[in-house]
């Protein structure tokens, strides 16, 4: 016998709202702490990756509180979206590899003011 | 919309011709494309607001209006690409195909009515530029600036999507006019919530059009991007983004406007002072050419927190004529730095103009009339987008801030003159510098259109 599961948007609203909220903040803080401090850029680059999946995070908890579907369908566009950035940003990372030999940020010194 | 559906598919036509043997064809067929999305812009004229796709994005005459600067703007840098085909390594159809993509973000987020355009939109323009400041590929300049360009962009879309995720918690839509509803109903009651999503999606749009103390990125990215790209970044993504950030505020937070007023004013009031201050210090006239840029984004700042109802023709003058004030001088520095790198030496500071005036004469005037235009000169275009900027802030009363404005236009005219008196007065010997004939078309066109739209800026009116 299977055993019957409720709906996904039950499971989801079995937790209240503001955690989801305090989480997600978490989440968010943490990629921005990560992108501040860190010194090599793939790092960084996860770090960021971390704050657009806070966002989902929450678009999610929002949409299915709010019994809304729009939500959803916007996280589908950010994880597209940042499908997209990641394949330029790591072909960035990837030439700079290629003529320093390193991705350390700190190398990145030849502008300044 | 048309312009839109038009470009997405011509941008792939121009990836296709990339296959010829022939890359003559390239510039005046993405030229040709230009023109022909200028013409299409045209076709919802006068036809009041209209929705496409599904109600997501808005068409009236102040989007098209901007949509035609953009294009205008785009079609006068495509035409002054001319020569980097001959490079060996470069690749004209790809940057060509960026950059008719980059147009259809830029149409995006000047026309969204609903926040997935916005983030779309943003993200096309942005990555598409990314790319092309990275265009130079064996050049670690160019590399830093891309590594740098990106990361910084990533970081602000992160920020800008939370902030979105919040207003979506808050309004229960994406929709702006349903935002603008829900705003409306609750006035001052509106949640926290709310008012940290609007600061966050502020913070996020501030970082693209390069607000201090989001700017940090400005200088080195601008500096080292290879200077055609650097125009399309500094005129294009400027205005697009200054579009959309009026278009928020004016459209859904009205209501609240007390609520934002006072942080968007500080932040004016901070990029007006760092972009000024910083440009007197520095040697390198592309390097000024960004702090201007981010000096200009505070006078187009003014604007929209002064929100009267001259703002949206303030912001449209004001960034035509420092788009086109923008082209001819980066038009005229590319020429000369050519010069000089063919000479064996990168030079892009000011003593690059030294001596232009005395054989050179056409190139010197255009760029005295651009720095003239830029510093706000009367007689040039730059002057009455001031002029109409200041007007929209003495509407609201925010003379205060305007005191601050006329000081650090004051302090503009410093920098913009060093260039102008490096050109006529000092000594230097540049030779004689060939201009293609088109390249100088271009040149002559835009100072036309600074100085007569600086004559008559009623004409501007009348066309809208």
């Amino acid at each position: 016998m299977m055993q019957q599961t409720p709906p996904i948007p039950e499971i989801i609203q079995a937790i209240p709202l503001q955690s989801y909220l305090i989480l997600s903040t978490a989440l968010f803080v943490i990629g921005i702490i990560g992108v501040l401090t860190r010194r090599n850029a793939i790092v960084i680059f996860m770090s960021i990756e971390l704050m657009l999946n806070a966002a989902n995070l929450l678009l999610i908890a929002f949409s299915s509180y709010k019994s809304d579907a729009s939500g959803q369908v916007f996280v589908f566009f950010i994880m597209a979206v940042a499908a997209a950035e990641v394949a330029v940003g790591l072909a960035i990372i990837v030439m700079i590899y290629r003529n320093t030999r390193t991705i350390d940020v700190g190398f990145l010194n030849k502008l300044k003011w | 919309m048309y312009p839109i559906v038009l470009l997405s598919v011509l941008g792939i036509v121009v990836l296709f011709l990339g296959f010829m043997k022939s890359k003559s064809v390239l510039l005046p067929a993405t030229l040709l494309f230009l023109v022909l999305a200028l013409a299409s812009n045209f076709i919802d004229w006068n036809q009041g607001k209209v929705l496409y796709f599904y109600e997501m994005l808005a068409v009236n005459n102040l989007t098209l209006a901007f949509n035609a600067i953009v294009l205008v703007s785009a079609f006068m840098i495509v035409a002054m690409t001319r020569g980097f085909q001959d490079q060996e390594e470069a690749q004209p159809a790809e940057y060509y195909g960026i950059m008719l993509f980059s147009l259809v973000g830029a149409f995006m987020i000047i026309g969204y009515e609903h926040l997935i355009m916005l983030f779309v939109g943003i993200e096309i323009l942005s990555v598409s530029m990314y790319i092309l400041t990275g265009s130079d590929k064996s050049n670690l300049r160019s590399n830093e600036a891309a590594l740098k360009y990106f990361l910084m962009g990533a970081f602000a879309t992160g920020i800008m999507l939370f902030g979105i995720a919040l207003l979506y918690g808050a309004t229960g839509s994406f929709n702006l006019t349903d935002i603008q509803s829900y705003v409306s109903i609750q006035g001052r009651g509106v949640s926290y919530i709310l008012y940290a999503g609007l600061l966050l999606l502020l913070i996020g749009m501030l970082f693209k059009v390069s607000a201090a103390p989001f700017h940090f990125w400005t200088p080195d990215v601008y500096d080292g991007a290879p200077t055609i790209f650097t125009t399309f970044m500094s005129t294009i993504v400027k205005t697009a983004g200054f579009a959309a950030i009026f278009r928020l505020l004016s459209h859904s937070f009205t209501p609240i406007y007390s609520f934002w007023w006072i942080t968007l004013a500080a932040i004016t009031v901070l990029t007006l002072l760092v972009g000024n201050i910083i440009a007197v210090y520095q040697n390198s006239f592309k390097r000024m050419l960004a702090y201007s840029s981010i000096s200009h984004a505070g006078y187009l700042l003014i604007a929209v927190t002064s929100l009267s109802p001259q703002t949206e023709n303030a912001i449209l003058f004001y960034s035509l004529a420092y788009s086109i004030a923008t082209i001819s001088a980066f038009g005229v520095l590319m020429l000369v730095s050519k010069k000089k790198a063919l000479e064996g030496q990168v030079d892009e500071s000011y003593a690059a103009f030294n001596g232009l005036a005395a054989q050179n004469p056409l190139l010197a005037f255009v760029l005295a009339v651009s720095m003239l235009s830029l510093a706000g000169i009367p007689l040039t275009a730059g002057f009455w987008g001031k002029f109409f900027v200041f007007g929209s802030a003495v509407e609201r009363g925010l003379v205060w801030m305007l005191v601050v404005a006329v000081l650090m236009s004051a302090v503009g005219i410093y920098y913009y003159f060093r260039a102008i008196i490096a050109a006529y007065l000092k000594e230097g010997d540049i030779g004689k510098i060939r201009i293609a004939p088109f390249y100088r078309i271009i040149l002559v066109v835009a100072t036309a259109m600074t100085i007569l739209f600086g004559l008559a800026p009623g004409i501007f009116e009348k066309l809208l």
